[in-house]
């Protein structure tokens, strides 16, 4: 793509790198730049090697993209790990005092900065990083104005702080200006009005903005960033937020807090979903609006902490023992993340069910660029059929009052007149429990039945999915969750090197849209199936719901990001006559050996 | 709560159609009865009290009470009630069960719920025995009792819940015994009227299989605090009675905090109005929202 560079930015943790991206970020978002950003670091709190990739477009990005062309040093292992990756056009700005440069690659211009002599003997280490970024700004073509308007906005309150970060940034951009050459390709300007945002924050917001009243959560990584922002506003906001002693505590008291008519909702990962599973099926036979976040990261058990995967799907769908009524979506992406908030607690609260969403590190923990008219908008609320208020007049009130569409009327607990207990064990319309009683098969058949149809009412709501591409090509790309962005982008390439296929993104996988994705599928001659896991989830599910076989598969488990080179040679490798392709992350800046010497164990991580 | 304002009512009045099922002489038809007579006197409307149990014989209590309720998952009632509780703190809460569900497999939530000092009364049906489950054994089962899952005798130790609770900084820690109907009644009077946390762990005899700790052993046994000088507000001494068993056992209150600690629904800043379910404009303004986005760019 022209007009996009994608940037590195590399260090040590506790090198302050998250910042000097964030502030870049932000730099190309106050010129109008879309940014897309994604970290791949270590479960640790200081030391190890993280590294930020950061893709910077005038038009829209969608993921990490494929290679680095611009790159900040911060250390020495990133000098040595990552410069070879570097594409022609390229810079790597780095502090000259302290890190020794390796041979560059071809056209690609090595910028040592001398940063005692432009920050001064006495500035704080921290300020090597404003130095370089004050230089990358220049080399990438952006303007001053926007990278010290942020300072300006970030120490709001630190004129002194401000000062000094402005200075620090001026004299590496005006060094670097006059000393190197600017990249090969500089950045624009749009007039876009963006905002810089977590997929993270975006769940979070979004059950804001869509009316949760109570968060509760015991940390885990990837999800721990809803519990934060949660944390920080909730005083703000009027949301009551708890930390719970574990997540089976966690999933029973959201539920609790559902059934008195608020909206309620955790997050966790998959060892803390897996905890919760019980109370999934409560919520769901005792029909109870929650919606409960999985972030996805690398598994089984502890598995990769800080990682990439799309693993969970096949816990989420057997999350609770019997037939148990819950909606189960995939948000596409980081955007997307925001706006599946509106739904969920609209489905949650109308069918009277769990909603669980799979996100995932990728988009949790990855940043993007949005519109801030794209978060500026009212979200619908739809309630469904609730009874806030009583009519004074004695009744008989039936809580699970079997209904042509399986909902019964809610009535909120504290109003006269509509006493009933909710209970696990099976229980016909009054809420009495038929579980104790000599027998009873007609009854238990009959609450089932109602309890299922609810799921046709779901279906019939959802947005109806489509191919993105020539409507009549017979290669068709299936993803589902956050594999849409990378794949949106592959499948665009391969169709302008004259290779015709189109893309089907799933993001409703219970109840899943058997018949529409069977129609779209049908007469494909090549349905390749994209997903992050080893054992083809994606594809089992797609086949269970429609009996439909992907006819090859391209899979990474690796625990880092699909890139669109990868996708693109995988389905021109498929093309060739392979079934199954699994890539990997093969630059040698990806890995970082295990240090020498038996059971090294990390004293401080982020687990 | 405050029941300050309330009119006292009849016990009947939170007896529904549906009678209990409980064996014939369970110590839970005691727990129940009272129950419903303290409510009654305290005035509480039916509509305004949730009782939230888990799983066992015991948690079948709420299908037997008339006001709202929730039978939740075993071990789980805790969590559960707190969850009603922050939704909507205008509510009396009770969460009850078995010592299998509150002290074995959840014990976790019981031991944090005392710490987190939630404004709820939590009552415990202690039979020293699995009731539901036809008679394994449970965390307060002594040691070397003869159990189906112990057929040679309890190997293991016995748990002391009462010093458990005044450990964990439960405010009010009280025990009570089926067999005693009016004292246990105003243990669950005061233990409602306690501004946080209140555990009242009753002696409920299963007539079906525990053999051993029958309402005749307990009738032998229990002594009142009250009538032995006990100071309630003394914490220290309640913990010196609490480690008595044997020929001579406690019933009463052990520890009522003289000075209670506010309870988290009262701190919350989310809850001070009226309650988070009463809230009917749902969503951010585009106040929220602006500010919200500030952060952003
Ligand atoms: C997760 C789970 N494990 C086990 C059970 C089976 N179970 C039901 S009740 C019970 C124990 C009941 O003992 P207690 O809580 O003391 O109640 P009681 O019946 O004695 O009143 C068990 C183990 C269950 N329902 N759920
Ligand atoms: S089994 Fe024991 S605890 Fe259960 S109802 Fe019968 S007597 Fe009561
Ligand atoms: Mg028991």
């Amino acid at each position: 793509m022209e007009n996009e560079i994608i940037v590195g930015i590399g260090g040590a943790a506790g090198d302050g790198g998250a910042s000097t991206a964030d502030n870049l970020a932000l730099t190309c978002a106050r010129q109008g730049l879309n940014v897309y950003n994604y970290t791949s670091y270590q479960s640790l709190i200081r030391g190890g090697h993280s590294w930020i990739r950061q893709r910077i477009s005038a038009g829209k990005v969608t993921n990490v993209g494929d290679q680095v062309q611009g790159m900040i040093a911060l250390n020495q292992d990133t000098m040595d790990r990552h410069l070879q990756e570097l594409k022609s056009g390229g810079v790597c700005v780095y502090n000259g005092d302290k890190v020794k440069p390796g041979k560059a690659p071809e056209g690609v211009q090595l910028c040592p900065l001398p940063v005692f002599e432009l920050a001064g003997k006495d500035a704080l280490p921290i300020m090597q990083n404003t130095v370089a970024l004050g230089a990358l700004t220049g080399l990438l073509g952006l303007e001053f104005e926007s990278l010290s308007s942020v300072f300006e906005h970030t120490f709001k309150k630190k004129p002194q702080v401000v000062k000094a970060n402005i200075e620090a940034a001026k004299s590496g951009f005006d060094f670097a200006k006059k000393t190197y050459k600017v990249v090969s390709n500089p950045l624009g300007k749009t007039g876009a009005k963006l905002a810089m945002v977590h997929g993270n924050n975006m769940l979070a917001f979004g059950a804001a903005n869509a009316g949760c009243k109570v968060y509760c959560a015991y940390p885990m990584s990837p999800a721990t960033g809803v519990l934060h922002w949660m944390a920080g506003h909730g005083k703000d906001l009027g949301i009551c937020v708890r930390q719970v002693e574990d997540e089976i505590g966690v999933a029973n008291m959201t539920i609790g807090a559902g059934q008195m008519g608020v909206r309620a909702m955790c997050a966790t990962s998959g060892g803390g979903f897996a905890l919760m599973t019980e109370a999934i099926g409560m919520a769901s036979i005792m029909e109870i609006p929650v919606v409960m976040i999985n972030v996805m990261r690398g598994g089984p058990s502890t598995g990769l902490p800080t990682k990439q995967e799309q693993g969970d799907l096949n816990q989420a769908i057997g999350a609770s023992q019997g037939d148990f009524q819950r909606v189960i979506i995939a948000p596409t992406s980081i955007a997307d993340c925001y706006t599946t908030m509106e739904e969920a607690f609209n489905y949650a609260e109308k069918y009277q069910m769990p909603v669980l969403i799979l996100s995932d590190l990728l988009m949790s923990e990855g940043h993007m660029t949005l519109e801030t008219s794209f978060l500026d908008r009212q979200f619908k609320i739809e309630r469904g059929e609730m009874i806030f208020e009583d009519d004074g007049k004695p009744k008989t009130y039936l809580r699970y009052k079997d209904t042509p569409s399986g909902v019964s009327p809610r009535a909120i607990p504290g109003l006269p007149n509509h006493l009933y207990v909710s209970a696990t064990d099976e229980h016909d319309e009054d809420g009495v429990t038929i579980s104790d009683v000599y027998t009873d098969p007609i009854t238990r058949k009959k609450v089932v039945d109602k309890r299922e149809r609810k799921m046709a009412g779901v279906l019939n709501e959802l947005p109806k999915p489509t191919l993105v591409g020539p409507a009549d090509a017979d290669t068709t790309i299936v993803t589902y969750g956050s594999t849409w962005g990378v794949a949106s982008e592959a499948v665009e390439r391969l169709n302008k090197e004259g290779i015709k296929c189109n893309h089907l993104s799933v993001k409703y996988l219970v109840p899943f849209q058997e018949k529409e994705v069977t129609e779209l599928l049908k007469n494909k001659k090549k349905i390749i199936v994209v997903e992050m896991n080893k054992g083809g989830q994606f594809a089992r599910h797609l086949r269970a719901e429609t009996g439909i076989t992907a006819h090859a598969n391209v899979r990474k488990y690796d625990g880092e990001p699909f890139e669109p080179k990868h996708v693109v040679n995988a389905i021109k490798e498929v093309l060739k006559g392979k079934n199954l392709v699994e890539v990997s992350s093969i630059e040698p800046g990806w890995r970082t050996p295990h240090p020498p010497g038996p059971g090294v164990l990390s004293t401080s991580s982020t687990h | 709560m405050s029941t300050a304002t309330l009119v006292a009512r009849e016990a009947k009045q939170y007896k529904p159609e549906v009678p209990p099922d409980w064996c014939p002489g369970c110590g839970d038809y005691g727990v129940l009865t009272v129950l419903q007579r303290a409510v009654a006197e305290l005035g509480i409307p039916n509509e305004k009290l949730m009782v939230v149990s888990g799983i066992g014989c015991s948690s079948n209590l709420p299908g037997f009470f008339k006001s709202y309720g929730m039978h939740s998952l075993h071990g789980r009632s805790l969590p559960v009630a707190t969850g009603t509780k922050m939704a909507n703190h205008e509510m009396t809460v009770i969460a009850c069960g078995g010592d299998g569900d509150g002290f074995g497999i959840g014990q976790g939530h019981f031991i944090h719920s005392m710490r987190r000092n939630v404004n709820m009364t939590y009552i415990v049906m202690d039979n020293e025995i699995y009731g539901l489950t036809t008679g394994q054994t449970s965390p307060t089962s002594e040691k070397g009792m003869k159990t189906k899952s112990t057929p040679n005798g309890n190997p293991e130790g016995q748990l002391n819940p009462i010093a458990l609770a005044l450990a964990a900084g439960c405010g009010f820690v009280a025990r009570g015994f089926s067999g005693d109907i009016n004292h246990l009644k105003s243990l669950y009077t005061q233990a409602i009227q306690y501004p946080g946390f209140a555990f009242i762990d009753v002696f409920s005899p299963c007539v079906t299989f525990n053999k051993q700790n029958t309402f005749g052993w307990f009738k032998e046994r229990v002594y009142k605090l009250e009538e032995k000088g006990h100071n309630p507000g003394d914490w220290a001494s309640g913990m010196e009675r609490s480690k008595e068993w044997g020929t001579q056992i406690p019933i009463g209150v052990f520890y009522k905090n003289p000075t209670p600690q506010p309870s988290i629904d009262a701190e919350d800043p989310a809850l001070q109005g009226k309650g988070l379910a009463t809230i009917q404009n749902l969503g951010l303004t585009k106040d929220q929202r602006k500010k919200l986005i500030e952060e952003y760019i």
